[in-house]
């Protein structure tokens, strides 16, 4: 088998696509936070890419990808991807484009996981402490979460060294297990055991630039584009179904998260819009697949509306997830991966299955839903005592005057914004110019 | 001399600005200022959650003026300040005892 350039063209734009869902995210993230923390914010998302890409080099493909034969865990006989130069991609089929093209797409699925979940812990971690916990989630968590769900072996060998779940036809297009459910419960584990901000819930805490979160959801849609129909790898007729309905649901998750809040609360509002295009990419990830496009469009409605009243919980449950990683990722995550027990069509992808509504059995439905647990029970457990070895250790917060005043000061030494005429603003350049001096003089 | 201070309706501003140099005064500073009285605040709502942001914007505008022509000044900025509703602002006058214009050292009148 010879490369395709069209197909290595498409996996590797999709790659550069999915890279800049972590800016994206930055970006919405940042927005949503209070000003004073808004750089710390942006950084988790920035520490994660670099620790990430190094630690995937390292054995992370190869925890994923690799084959170990249990089906739990990958093994370390592909670590430093040196090996996959001038190799084809393999992952149940042969692929005609580079393994290093996988690899790198699938590098993307990783950083944009865990930093989803620093959107549950927002204006109170430390950095460092935030920096382990990175590398010890994807290590423990992601890496073989991914191998459980995507790893599909070599058919060539039989299937050997495939993960269980893909042993078992869970149906999961582009990470509705591994990267939304599996988020989302790590997200609450880790908001459980960070505990609430100074002043939560009394005290406002509202989003300090909304421009920021919309530009920055705008860019997450544009990169979902390239997550889901990158997942086919492949320039063909998957890749444009897949693409067609990651629109759609966007479409409908907008849509219906402003309709409910038009009746619930009066207003449609900006982040209700944001919010909701999220919702309705979470579902449609695990399902783009496997669907078509009049399903999508139901997805993204019924996602945007049950995250409008999902991410209320946490005021009546009393837990700090600040900005709602388990309300918008973990709910529209089982909703996706669920919905495929039903909606699931040969029609859309002759290698998938029929859902209820095609003429399948219960099966479908019954091996995603032991996914979803699967994955749900696993992060939830592995991230709590991951946080919690790390609290014990070195401690997961800031103090209490430190996060009030702003962990962006504390923790990284500077400040998001300066618009004041005194003190080295925008006016005050000669002042600042005069007071600067080296850092250790 | 007076001091008066006002706080407003930020879209009030260019209003009472005209209506201040209208009587005559040629100087003022103005910064943002934030708060309540019997307004209160109002409420937000984001992603279903009501916040009540009690802090208000307004804007403070400070004036001084010869003893003579503070009630003239105060009744401009309030003419133009008004619009009847909850909300309007306040202002208020009170001594100063001494003045000086930094560029030359004047003091007293002749400084404002």
């Amino acid at each position: 088998m010879e490369i395709n350039a069209g197909d290595t063209s498409w996996v590797l734009v999709c790659t550069a696509l999915v890279f800049l869902m972590a800016p994206g995210l930055a970006l919405f993230y940042g927005g949503l936070v209070r000003a004073k923390s808004s750089l710390n914010m942006m950084m988790m998302t920035f520490i994660a890419v670099g620790i990430v890409g190094v630690l995937w080099t390292l054995f992370g493909f190869s925890i994923s990808f690799g084959d170990s034969g249990n089906g739990f865990f990958g093994g370390f006989d592909s670590v430093g991807l040196g090996e996959l130069l001038n190799q084809l991609a393999v992952n149940g089929g042969k692929y005609p484009i580079p393994a290093l093209a996988f690899a790198m797409f699938q590098l993307m699925f990783a950083i944009i996981t865990v930093a989803l979940i620093s959107g549950s812990i927002a204006d109170r971690a430390k950095f460092s402490s935030w920096a382990v916990f990175v590398g010890a989630w994807v290590t423990f968590v992601y890496f073989p979460v991914a191998h459980w769900v995507f790893d599909f072996g070599d058919d060539q060998l039989g299937g050997s060294g495939a993960g269980w779940l893909a042993n078992r036809g869970i149906l999961d297009f582009a990470g509705g297990t591994v990267v939304e459910i599996n988020s989302g419960a790590s997200g609450l584990a880790l908001a459980l055991i960070v505990g609430r901000r100074v002043g939560w819930p009394k005290s406002p805490m509202k989003p300090h630039n909304l421009p920021l979160v919309l530009l920055g959801a705008g860019l997450l849609w544009f990169g979902w584009l390239g997550f889901n129909a990158g997942s086919s790898l492949g320039a063909n007729q998957l890749a444009a179904t897949a693409l067609t309905n990651t629109v759609l649901a966007g479409c409908g998750g907008l849509l219906s998260w402003l309709f409910v809040e038009r009746i619930r609360d009066g207003h449609a509002t900006s982040l209700g819009a944001a919010s909701g295009v999220v919702a309705g990419l979470v579902a449609i990830t695990p399902a783009c697949g496997f669907i078509v496009p009049w399903a999508a469009v139901v997805l993204g409605l019924i996602a945007g509306a049950a995250c409008a009243f999902t991410v209320g919980l946490k005021y009546r449950l009393g837990f700090d997830d600040s900005l709602d990683v388990f309300g918008v990722h973990l709910v529209g995550g089982v909703i996706g991966c669920l919905a495929l027990g039903f909606v699931a069509t040969t029609i859309a992808n002759p290698a998938g299955k029929n859902g209820l509504l095609y003429g399948g059995g219960w099966s479908v439905l019954g091996t995603q839903t032991l996914g979803v647990v699967a994955v749900l029970a696993y992060s939830f457990t592995v991230t709590l005592v991951i946080g919690w070895v790390i609290n014990k250790v070195m401690g997961f917060r800031v103090d209490e005057e430190a996060e009030v005043t702003g962990i962006d000061l504390d923790q990284h030494l500077e400040t998001a914004y300066d618009f004041s005429a005194a003190g080295g603003g925008a006016l005050g350049q000669r002042t600042a110019r005069a007071t600067h001096t080296e850092v250790g003089s | 001399m007076k001091l008066i201070t006002a706080i407003i309706k930020p879209f009030k501003l260019d209003d009472v600005k005209e209506a201040l140099e209208a009587v005559g005064v040629q100087g003022m500073t103005v910064s943002e200022a934030s708060g309540f009285g019997r307004q209160k605040g109002h409420t937000e709502v984001y992603r279903g959650a009501e916040y009540t942001v009690d802090l208000v914007p307004k804007v403070r505008l400070e004036v001084i003026v010869d003893d003579p022509d503070v009630d003239a000044v105060i009744d401009a900025i309030v003419a133009a300040a008004q619009t009847g509703r909850i909300g309007d602002g306040k202002v208020w006058a009170i001594p100063v005892e001494s003045i000086v214009r930094v560029r030359t050292g004047e003091r007293g009148v002749d400084a404002i």
